[in-house]
């Protein structure tokens, strides 16, 4: 039924960690919203009609009446105000505030940057060039990984529930929805970590389980997208990208 | 007890806090770390921040890193005027969007450029890589056409008429690389961006534009920077 007011457009490709964060996100606190599908392995992010939402052809984004915006972290803030979500989200408290700030902020270099690579390593690249990539390459990105994961315990979780205390946040939705790529294509980094193992159970608890297996239902099942046709203008596009990624 | 912010004028990140503290009176212990000397890698200032990086702020026991965070940590604690981080929820939200594109786009990009010029001929002992560099130029020039499609497209900054975090935080970065320094001719092909540049400089007032960028601006005694062999071998180790 027509309202004559425009929905909420959210579009996401649930492979995408920043785009799972954003859907549990809106779904946990009851936001309503239209879920524009966006097939990253059809390269329809690379289509014209995306490209009027989005100049930087990168999902997630949000389009809210002419409003477009892209960055999961934006947008996560944004959804926060408009709909005045629960406060533990994103604290009003100072403090607590600027420690949600500093993950969010170091994340982009560390668990954003290294994660996804066991997803190209592991799935993407195979099925791409048709070849299995170096397993010297896939125990370089576990290495750097092992690392951001020492710094994230040590300085960001330490002995808390959750990275800002005693509640679930933006912060630990965001490191989350990253660790699983790894999960989902067979590097078990939750095995011997028994702090990590719990923090994520809290947090899975914390957004509900239900919900959190529903956005991880893809990245979990990732034999399926072993089996895709990858259209061949976007293995072009790609090879450049796949190529740097092997040196 | 006043704010100390561990801070070294040659960072970007740090750059962008010392002009926003001082153009807003925000009163601070300024605690310099010296990079070249490796000083952000000893255990005293690992007490500040663990991960060993400046900027940091220590407000009492309270300790920060991450100058996004710290940034909005003091725009909120000392009120500054709201076209630094509007109030208007779509405004805030374009520049929470800068802020969060910035690191993987012009701070990547930029720092590969300061890494491969600089900073690696220095710990190496041998003359940059011109290839390297070329590489690490032409991603940086696409960084930039997106920052001008998407970003500033035909606006005086990057949230409309006034000045905020998104454009300080820009400007930082891409002074880096002013051809003064890097002779990388980075505003002397794109007016559009050198306007933009002229206009923060002038909305954060020229003497503390040009008092922040003072060591920066020096290609001279950068060209001759002594490193630590501390420093050397921790930049070795991230070249492997």
């Amino acid at each position: 039924m027509l309202t004559g007011r425009m929905a909420l457009e959210l579009y996401l490709d649930l492979i995408s960690p920043p785009c799972r964060a954003v859907y549990i996100f809106a779904k946990k606190n009851n936001i309503c919203f239209e879920f524009k599908p966006v097939e990253l392995f059809k390269g329809q992010q690379h289509t014209e009609e995306f490209a009027k939402v989005k100049i930087l052809k990168k999902v997630p984004v949000l389009k809210d009446g002419v409003f477009t915006l892209a960055e999961s972290t934006a947008i996560l803030l944004y959804l926060s105000r408009k709909y005045n979500t629960p406060d533990h989200w994103y604290s009003s408290d100072l403090q607590k505030r600027a420690r949600v700030d500093e993950y969010l902020s170091w994340h982009h270099n560390s668990f954003r940057r290294i994660a996804p690579k066991t997803l190209w390593i592991k799935v993407l690249i195979p099925l791409f060039t048709g070849q299995a990539a170096p397993p010297e390459k896939l125990q370089e990105v576990i290495d750097e990984l092992a690392a951001s994961l020492v710094q994230f315990e040590e300085k960001f979780l330490q002995d808390k529930p959750f990275i800002m205390g005693s509640e679930i946040s933006l912060a630990d939705l965001m490191a989350v929805v990253e660790l699983m790529q790894p999960v989902g294509v067979g590097c078990h980094i939750f095995a011997d970590r028994p702090k990590l193992a719990a923090w994520r159970s809290r947090v899975e608890e914390a957004v509900g389980k239900e919900l959190f297996q529903e956005a991880h239902e893809q990245i979990l099942n990732i034999k399926e997208l072993s089996s895709i046709e990858v259209e061949p203008k976007l293995k072009e596009l790609l090879a450049p990208t796949l190529m740097k990624m092997l040196k | 007890m006043v704010v100390e912010l561990f801070l070294d004028l040659l960072s970007q990140p740090c750059r962008a806090l010392f002009i926003f503290a001082k153009k807003n009176n925000i009163p601070f212990e300024f605690k310099h770390v010296e990079l070249i000397k490796g000083q952000h890698l000893s255990e005293e200032f690992g007490k500040v921040n663990v991960l060993k990086k400046v900027p940091a702020l220590k407000d009492g026991t309270f300790t920060l890193a991450e100058s996004i965070a710290i940034l909005l940590y003091l725009r909120r604690k000392f009120n500054t005027p709201d076209h630094w981080y509007p109030s208007d929820l779509r405004k805030r939200a374009r520049v929470d969007e800068y802020l969060s594109w910035q690191h993987t786009a012009i701070r990547e990009k930029g720092c590969r450029i300061f890494f491969t010029k600089v900073l690696m001929p220095l710990a190496v002992g041998q003359p940059f890589s011109p290839d390297k560099l070329e590489e690490a130029v032409k991603e940086m020039n696409f960084t930039l056409v997106q920052f001008e499609e998407k970003f500033l497209q035909d606006k005086p900054f990057i949230v409309g008429s006034e000045i905020s975090l998104a454009d300080l935080v820009a400007i930082v970065e891409l002074m880096q690389h002013d051809p003064n320094f890097l002779g990388c001719k980075r505003f002397a092909d794109r007016p559009k961006l050198a306007a933009w540049r002229s206009r923060g400089e002038e909305a954060v007032g020229k003497e503390l534009f040009q008092e922040a960028h003072k060591q920066v601006l020096n290609a001279k005694s950068l060209g001759s920077m002594q490193l630590s062999s501390e420093l050397k071998e921790h930049l070795k180790q991230i070249l492997k």
